[in-house]
């Protein structure tokens, strides 16, 4: 951290550090105290036409988004050099990938808060911290969206895997490198900072449905019995499996 | 044998006289809370009529309940697990609030505030969802009665392949009411398309609830229904559906919509059935031996083997012999004059209906005890067959016409029986329920058989 001033070390580091912390204790407070109000809060009731080409886009964006991070931001650029990809292939996918993503999410979001702004009985449902949270996305999608299509497409390519993502794996490792987050172009740190402060909203957002991602749907028996009689302990052996085929003895 | 309890419904259609009573005292306990004003657990619907939400039971329209795959096992009709997940951003069969009706209330207060002099001044609708004016353009009662049915009701599922036969000239209309709630069924579809796996049959009594705390709005029970009878707070965000008022099942009471009717028309009880048979059964290739299917499902609670079967699984004694008590298991399974609401569904539904006579009338007395007309007035009923069987039976209407003799025949014989001259003012025995096992040959009056023209008509 030599070199760095002290209010880019606040800004990089004691930031990132208090939205993380504000992430993790907020879920914690929302998963004792507010169960009942952890929900997608869906809005297709009301409206389904707008949303039946917002949602899919957005969410179906969103992952490839997410896809992209993973691979750009917490996959060292080393480890790819390693099993030979050279830079430019990396910059090209990363661009052409990256784009269709942002087509998608850029497609979703518009049409998703248009339908928000604009639809009386969508807006009515609206709280002040979806506001919130909208408006953090739009700002995270746009300096994310402008960047991968603007530099990497079809200007001359930035490799923000030496700047943004070192110091982005530095926080959890940390030795965040704020220097090199220092240099970054003012896009890319407008886009990192937008995305802590989404994190440390996230716990008191309905963004919190996107943790009940309900996969084990996909292995779970159809039908759910369940008795009054308290259950016991897990035996030791079956990891606390939850569903229980009806019948089986415990 | 896996032996396990069932609380279930029976309803009486011939008593409904459609106050809607029931929707009113259930909505007061249940649903009278901001995002579920257009949330009826119980709702009373005319049929013909295209019910609550619109059009509900054509499933090739909303996909709800369970269908046979190509091997002929049971799948879910929306799609299976996979198709679940990926449509979870938008579920292709979810009505939405238009399908209901838009919920409003009235501006009231411009009642009261209008300033002295006003002529007539109007109460604005205000819908509920947006707190702004609206026009109103359906609801839950809004084709009771047939209101609207000419150019409405025709849209009605059960009248599909009927229309040439049933006219709704004034002449020729018919109709009867269906009160609703969840069928709390055997085999829910609601709870298996939830992927949150917040929905659940309880074990013991088998009603089935959205644990509220674990639902997350993913809205797959709402279409899994093929009743809609699971309905989106828009308010929590959660789904929510009728609880076969179990705090007061648990505490010995009926529901609030069987405690409150009007007819009585509502038969609550325990039902034993062997939940090893309920996935055969459902998935039954023939949609009309469906409703046979199910009742093979059912256990008899006076079988010492059922008995000792179910003792050893954990099944309480004094819930044994609510099972031997339970009117709705005589109705159902001993007398058979129950029939299940859209067998077809292969849900296996536990709320079952004693299809009406239309008119009682025609029936009840007017042919005496001469067995061959009476039953040739079931033929003369003005609700075809037909259509009953299109909701009961998945179409045999032949099972309607067996119900609908027995009830005739059972009329006969209670009206024969009943006090008629200085017998009149005397409170008559406790009339057994109908299909009651300790029915008995009613008391002939001494006067001897007699042209059963009602209690009016005298000693002949």
């Amino acid at each position: 951290m030599s070199g760095a001033s002290g209010w880019q070390v606040f800004w990089w580091v004691v930031l990132p550090y208090i939205a993380l912390a504000i992430f993790v204790v907020g879920h914690v407070w929302r998963w004792r105290y507010d169960q009942f109000g952890w929900t997608s809060r869906s809005t297709q009731l009301q409206e389904r036409k707008l949303l039946k080409w917002g949602s899919p886009l957005f969410h179906y964006g969103t992952f490839a988004a997410i896809g992209g991070h993973v691979i750009g931001v917490l996959i060292p650029e080393r480890w790819t050099r390693a099993i030979g990809i050279p830079e430019t292939a990396y910059r090209w996918f990363s661009a052409g990938a990256g784009t269709l993503a942002a087509v998608l999410v850029i497609g979703g979001v518009v049409v998703l808060a248009g339908r928000r702004l604009l639809v009386p009985r969508v807006r009515a449902t609206t709280s002040p911290i979806d506001y919130v949270a909208l408006i953090l996305l739009l700002i995270v999608i746009l300096t994310g969206i402008a960047p991968t299509i603007g530099v990497n497409l079809l200007g001359h390519g930035y490799d923000y895997r030496t700047t943004v993502a070192p110091w982005f794996r530095g926080l959890f490792a940390f030795s965040p490198d704020v220097r090199a987050i220092a240099s970054a172009p003012l896009i890319y740190q407008v886009h990192a900072t937008a995305a802590w402060m989404i994190w440390a909203v996230w716990p008191f957002s309905r963004l919190v449905h996107a943790w009940s991602a309900p996969v084990w749907y996909l292995w779970r028996p159809y039908v759910v019995y369940r008795a009054r009689r308290a259950s016991p302990p897990a035996e030791p052996g079956t990891s606390g499996r939850r569903w229980r085929k009806i019948g089986v003895p415990y | 044998m896996r032996v396990m309890a069932q609380i279930a419904m029976v309803m009486n259609l011939d008593k409904c006289i459609g106050c809607h009573t029931c929707s009113v005292t259930c909505k007061q306990v249940w649903t009278n809370r901001p995002g579920t004003e257009y949330v009826y657990f119980n709702n009373v619907e005319t049929k013909p009529g295209v019910g609550y939400p619109k059009r509900y039971e054509d499933q090739e329209q909303w996909q709800g309940g369970w269908t046979l795959d190509r091997k002929g096992r049971l799948a879910l009709k929306a799609g299976g697990r996979v198709k679940k997940l990926a449509t979870l951003f938008w579920n292709p069969h979810l009505p939405s609030i238009d399908d209901y009706g838009d919920p409003w209330t009235y501006d009231y207060q411009t009642l009261i505030d209008a300033p002295a002099g006003t002529p007539n001044p109007s109460a604005h609708a205000i819908s509920a969802l947006t707190g702004k004016d609206m026009p109103i353009r359906w609801g839950a009662n809004w084709e009771d009665n047939l209101a609207g049915a000419p150019g409405g009701a025709e849209a009605d599922p059960n009248l599909a392949g009927l229309q040439d036969a049933v006219r709704l000239a004034y002449e020729q209309a018919f109709m009867f009411y269906l009160p609703r709630i969840c069928e709390h069924c055997l085999n829910p579809s609601c709870v298996a398309s939830c992927p949150s796996g917040a929905m659940y049959k309880r074990a013991e009594d088998g009603i089935v609830l959205v644990d509220q705390d674990r639902c997350r709005g993913w809205r797959m029970c709402v279409s899994g229904c093929p009743y809609k009878k699971v309905y989106f707070n828009h308010r929590s965000g959660k789904a929510e559906k009728c609880t076969f008022c179990f705090p007061r099942i648990e505490a010995g009471q009926p529901t609030i919509c069987s405690e409150t009717c009007v007819g009585r028309l509502r038969y609550l009880g325990l039902l034993l059935y062997d939940a090893d048979k309920v996935l055969a059964a459902a998935a039954t290739p023939e949609p009309a031996d469906l409703y046979q299917a199910q009742l093979g499902v059912f256990l008899d609670p006076d079988d010492p083997e059922v008995r000792a079967v179910a003792t050893r699984q954990g099944i309480p004694a004094d819930w044994l012999d609510a099972a031997s008590r339970s009117p709705v298991y005589a109705l159902i399974a001993r007398h058979q004059v129950a029939l299940p609401l859209h067998p077809e569904y292969r849900t296996l539904p536990m709320v079952w209906y004693i299809p009406p006579l239309s008119p009682v009338a025609d029936v009840a007395g007017a042919y005496g005890d001469d067995a061959d007309a009476v039953f040739a007035a079931i033929e003369a009923l003005r609700i075809p067959a037909e259509y009953l069987a299109n909701l009961f039976t998945a179409g045999d209407a032949g099972q309607v016409r067996r119900v609908l003799r027995v009830l005739a025949a059972i009329r006969t014989v209670m009206r024969a029986g009943q006090p008629v001259g200085h017998e009149r003012g005397r409170p008559g025995r406790p009339v057994p329920a109908a299909g009651n096992r300790q029915v008995r040959r009613p008391v002939r009056d001494p006067a001897g058989p007699r042209r059963g023209r009602g209690a009016a008509a005298g000693p002949a």
